[in-house]
């Protein structure tokens, strides 16, 4: 890989793990919580976030020269607001069912902090191609920690998998999962054992340190 | 149907409770609920930004009715709450400075606070007029307040107990949101 395409993929996956909205940065958190009662809610919000998140940062990214820096945060979310319209009325145009599984949230995608803060942070500063790569990338994120949520409340709320029934008929489904607290202790769970995994990492280098050290 | 003023002051403010129930305005919740001096300022504030915005929203629905631009409806409503989080913003930093500076860089961040425009956009769905429309923007900032004080209550409790270490932070704060949500569920109905 040439040292380009190295820093191409850096800029990708820096939004898919290592700057993860959902479980490193802690953005997003509404529709987050809110949407992902089944599978499909959570795929079809994060699909449309990411949309306007790799289109405004393009657009913001292209005009960043032209931008005057006090108003700055108003032409973003002027940009962000056309988007998210344009997203708005193409759900409602493919699927009327969708449109009003999601509601109002897809509206509140304008202010889903991730979008601002990638304009800001990052798309203000650089090129239109890096810029709608590191949107990319976070977007993907923001759907990876979307469905993570959806595919646990899903099973557990509601025993199926994409609609499909998951197990037998003898299943009680696990209700409170699908209900606004499920989705605050599901999340808890997930950020508690990704803090587990970042712990035991932690701990087994410093193990292998002292062997290190012992041995010399 | 037509709902009382009451009952969407009561839905708003305890049965949909906007944070806990519609997971409405959560940055601000997690945010701003580690120390209750900051957390019943900042519900007022956005109690207050939320009124200002839901009566421009009103007014501003009605004239894109008018001229049938509702498609213009999303960004006009945004570009209002900017403006009306700039005038609380104003306001405060000419009377009470102390305060100005507590709340910081959480008080601009009420534009993005999805609570408020979402009780722009809520009020237009459900199609509520001007009473109905205040009413259902005072309670949802009362019932955000009310959420924002038991947070920072418990939270500040909790700072004198010995948690797991790796439960300490965000993930701390959202077992406690779930449980707090799970009580409010006991209000469901109430508000008929």
């Amino acid at each position: 890989m040439n040292p380009s395409a190295a820093d191409t993929w850096d800029e990708f996956m820096e939004g898919v793990w290592r700057q993860n909205p959902t479980f490193v940065m802690i953005l997003g958190m509404c529709p987050t919580l809110a949407v992902t009662v089944s599978v499909v809610n959570a795929l079809s919000m994060g699909i449309s976030t990411m949309l306007v998140l790799i289109a405004s940062c393009g657009l913001v990214s292209m005009m960043r020269n032209i931008t005057p820096k006090e108003v700055r945060i108003a032409v973003y979310i002027v940009i962000i607001a056309t988007f998210v319209t344009v997203v708005d009325y193409a759900i409602q145009a493919i699927s009327l069912a969708l449109y009003d599984a999601l509601g109002a949230f897809i509206q509140l995608i304008v202010v889903n902090c991730i979008i601002l803060g990638r304009a800001e942070a990052h798309a203000a500063k650089n090129p239109p191609l890096p810029a709608m790569i590191n949107a990319a990338g976070m977007g993907i994120g923001f759907t990876i920690g979307l469905l993570a949520l959806g595919v646990v409340r899903e099973i557990l709320g509601a025993g199926t998998l994409f609609g499909v029934a998951l197990f037998g008929a003898g299943f009680q489904p696990w209700v409170i999962m699908v209900l606004p607290p499920g989705g605050f202790f599901v999340l808890g769970a997930w950020l508690l054992f990704f803090s587990w995994l970042e712990r035991r990492k932690l701990r087994r280098q410093q193990a292998k340190l002292v062997e290190a050290t012992q041995n010399a | 149907m037509h709902e009382s003023a009451f009952q969407i002051f009561v839905n708003a403010l305890l049965a949909n409770n906007f944070v806990l129930a519609m997971f409405l305005g959560l940055c601000p919740f997690l945010g701003v609920s580690g120390k209750l001096d900051t957390a019943f300022p900042m519900g007022v504030a956005t109690t207050f930004v939320m009124l200002v915005a839901s009566l421009c929203a009103y007014g501003l629905n009605l004239l894109l009715g008018y001229f049938h631009l509702e498609f213009l409806r999303l960004i006009s409503y945004i570009v209002i709450i900017a403006s009306s989080v700039q005038l609380v913003e104003m306001v405060l930093k000419k009377y009470s400075p102390t305060l100005f500076r507590a709340l910081g860089i959480y008080l601009p961040l009420i534009t993005t606070n999805c609570a408020v425009l979402g009780v722009a956009l809520f009020q237009t769905a459900r199609e509520y007029d001007f009473v109905q429309s205040v009413t259902f923007s005072v309670g949802g900032g009362a019932g955000f307040t009310l959420a924002l004080v038991l947070m920072a209550s418990v939270r500040e409790r909790l700072t004198l107990s010995n948690v797991p270490d790796l439960a300490q932070g965000t993930a701390l704060s959202l077992m406690l949101a779930g449980i707090l949500s799970l009580s409010f569920m006991g209000f469901a109905g109430l508000g008929g």
